[in-house]
């Protein structure tokens, strides 16, 4: 920008900055308010910015609630099994799209997303029938599972642009310095891509983290903490509600924070 | 014993023909200069005798062991990368002893080794900076220091001193020739820069669009090219080309008379510095006159056909100025006016 822009297009540019920050800081904002606001507070309208006789009542009453716990750590199994596994079969994936041309990568690759295509909902039932003969029905091991085909091909695609982002050179050099194909992936490419890859890991938890409906399907009584939440809250009161889904929320905004760096480079966007 | 024996190596990709059917032979303990103008297929013979190209065809020896099929690690070689290629997440120092750590050196020996090539390329000073904070000619200097590190037997070079300032580099090529004469480096290097090619090389090989034209010593591929290709490319200013037409073995130059190979039409070739000031002789009109410092550089017409002379210091002809030259007789080359080709033909 210029010296002196003039006002014009500077307020432009503040409001375009409020609205976003609005866009996504307001139901975030109301949902805290409505958790720790009380019971009171949910219906009246319009809302106080800050509640007089805020508490944590609601938020603790959400965590007394029978069955919480270990529903968050079915929750936490599900989602490490299916952090694991996709960077287990993403990263290979990725590193052959990004440095092989073998016949039938474009195609490779729209298979990938086309796995996005079909919506859980229609493959509910085959899926559970499958699980159950499989001994996967019910444990957080068949919604980790469940949830790694969600994250796989995020975790495909984005290792593959990782991957074409570093140098083949980097690769050739540690091959001429007496690297095999092996050791130079180990020393030289996966330090090289390790934030990325860090970052995917982390997207690939929140996407079980969050997921709710094949959770629900493929579960009965070990249920994942979204799934849990969603039979148990649906007669709960408003404001227990809105606990449930503040605290449920804390986690993928941390983890945005902290990999906000490398999304940003990883869409080709300069951070700072 | 690290002889590199190239032997029929064609490059293509897919339609673009790199590389057609060149081969060579470079002694142990050579240093060789892969010399030619960009795009003629200098990195891809250097990344084919490395390994990390395939040829469409033909053989690679080094050390009397085809290693046409061997990958990069197990062909005995250390490479400099005409875009460096430094790790970007290892330190000055731990790039540096990249190559000693994979082949197991101990510690005592990579500390020494390192030190070694460091000093030589005057980098210690940031050895425990990460090549993010160098400059681009910090960073040739370290690639340079990564290959010398390991003392290999054969050392492939790609221009590693392309991003040095002038001073720099001419001292950095002094110390260069030294390091790897001393160690007896088999050493293939890359340049598109023939002042370069010449003061380091034994020999040098002019490569043009994916043939080799000329393999020789310096003073031999100065003095006798065996193309115009190589006539003018090595030497500056370049060669003079004269096309003439010759009668009953002789040519008429305004008021020069030259013995002259028996055809039709010849191309006279001669240096610009070999066209001597003469009382009669070939006309000369200048056109330019550029002081140089250590010589006057003229640029004009003779028959009708542009050439330089690099005439004495002392010269300061006006444009439009018309004078008398004659080529020195043992410096002239006579040329295939269609293929370029040098004349064996010797004349009396
Ligand atoms: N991977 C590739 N695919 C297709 N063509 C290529 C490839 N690599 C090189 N070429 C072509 O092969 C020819 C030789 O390239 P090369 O890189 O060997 O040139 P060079 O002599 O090193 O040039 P410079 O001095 O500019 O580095 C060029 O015409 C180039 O376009
Ligand atoms: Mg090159």
């Amino acid at each position: 920008m210029s010296a002196r822009p003039g006002t014009g297009r500077r307020t432009l540019f503040l409001c375009g900055l409020g609205a976003l920050c609005a866009w996504t800081l307001v139901p975030i904002y109301l949902i805290a308010l409505g958790a720790i606001g009380g019971p009171g507070l949910i219906s009246r309208w319009p809302k106080p910015f800050w509640p007089e006789g805020s508490s944590l009542a609601a938020l603790r009453y959400f965590l007394d609630i029978a069955g919480v716990w270990s529903a968050t750590l079915y929750s936490v199994e599900a989602a490490v099994l299916c952090m694991a596994l996709s960077i287990l079969l993403g990263i290979p994936a990725g590193y052959a799209l990004a440095r092989f041309a073998f016949r039938g990568a474009v195609a490779f690759r729209l298979m990938v997303l086309m796995t996005r295509a079909f919506p859980v909902a229609i493959l509910a039932l085959p899926l559970t029938v499958g699980f159950i003969r499989l001994g996967l029905y019910d444990s957080p091991v068949g919604v980790g599972v469940m949830h790694t085909t969600l994250a796989l091909p995020f975790a495909v695609l984005v290792s593959a642009s990782l991957f074409q982002a570093i140098p083949h050179e980097f690769e050739e050099a540690a091959w001429v310095f007496g690297c095999s194909r092996v050791t130079a992936f180990l020393r030289v490419v996966l330090p090289l891509a390790l934030p990325g890859i860090a970052a995917t890991a982390i997207f690939a938890f929140v996407i079980s983290w969050n997921e709710v409906f094949a959770a629900s399907v493929l579960t009965v009584r070990h249920r994942t903490l979204t799934a849990y939440l969603l039979s148990v809250l649906a007669e709960s009161p408003l404001h227990v509600q809105f606990a449930g889904g503040f605290l449920l929320i804390v986690p993928s905004v941390l983890f945005i924070f902290l990999v906000r760096r490398h999304l940003f480079a990883m869409w080709g966007i300069a951070s700072k | 014993m690290a002889d590199i024996v190239i032997d029929g190596i064609r490059k293509a990709f897919g339609p673009v023909v790199a590389l057609e059917s060149v081969s060579l032979r470079i002694a142990d303990g050579e240093f060789l200069a892969l010399l030619g103008p960009s795009g003629c297929g200098k990195t891809t013979l250097l990344r084919i005798i490395a390994g990390l190209e395939t040829q469409t065809e033909g053989r690679v020896l080094i050390g009397g062991r085809d290693v046409s099929d061997l990958p990069p690690r197990k062909r005995g070689l250390a490479m400099v990368f005409q875009n460096y290629a430094v790790f970007p997440h290892l330190t000055v120092r731990e790039n540096v002893a990249f190559g000693l750590r994979m082949a197991g050196a101990d510690a005592v020996r990579v500390d020494r080794q390192v030190a070694r090539a460091a000093e030589l390329l005057h980098i210690e000073p940031y050895l425990t900076r990460y090549p993010a904070q160098l400059s681009g000619g910090q960073r040739q200097r370290v690639a340079v220091a990564r290959a010398l590190a390991v003392e290999p037997a054969v050392l492939l070079m790609d221009e590693p001193l392309s991003n040095l300032d002038a001073l720099l580099r001419l001292e950095m090529r002094a110390e260069l020739k030294g390091v790897l004469q001393s160690a007896g480096t088999t050493t293939v290097y890359v340049t598109h820069d023939q002042t370069e090619a010449m003061g380091l090389a034994d020999r040098i090989a002019v490569l043009h669009s994916g043939r080799i034209e000329q393999i020789d010593t310096p003073a031999a591929l100065y003095r006798h090219p065996r193309t115009r290709f190589v006539g003018g490319f090595v030497g500056s200013p370049p060669m003079n080309f004269l096309t003439v037409q010759t009668a009953s073995g002789q040519t008429m130059l305004d008021g020069l008379t030259l013995a002259a190979p028996g055809r039709e039409r010849v191309v006279l070739g001669v240096r610009p510095e070999d066209l001597e000031p003469a009382e009669s002789g070939l006309a000369f009109t200048v056109r330019v006159a550029e002081p140089m410092g250590s010589h006057t550089l003229l640029t004009g017409e003779a028959l009708g056909q542009p050439v330089r002379i690099v005439a004495p210091s002392d010269w300061r002809p006006a444009p439009g100025e018309r004078m008398f030259v004659r080529p020195r007789p043992d410096r002239i080359v006579w040329l295939d006016p269609e293929t370029g080709a040098a004349l064996e033909e010797h004349l009396a």
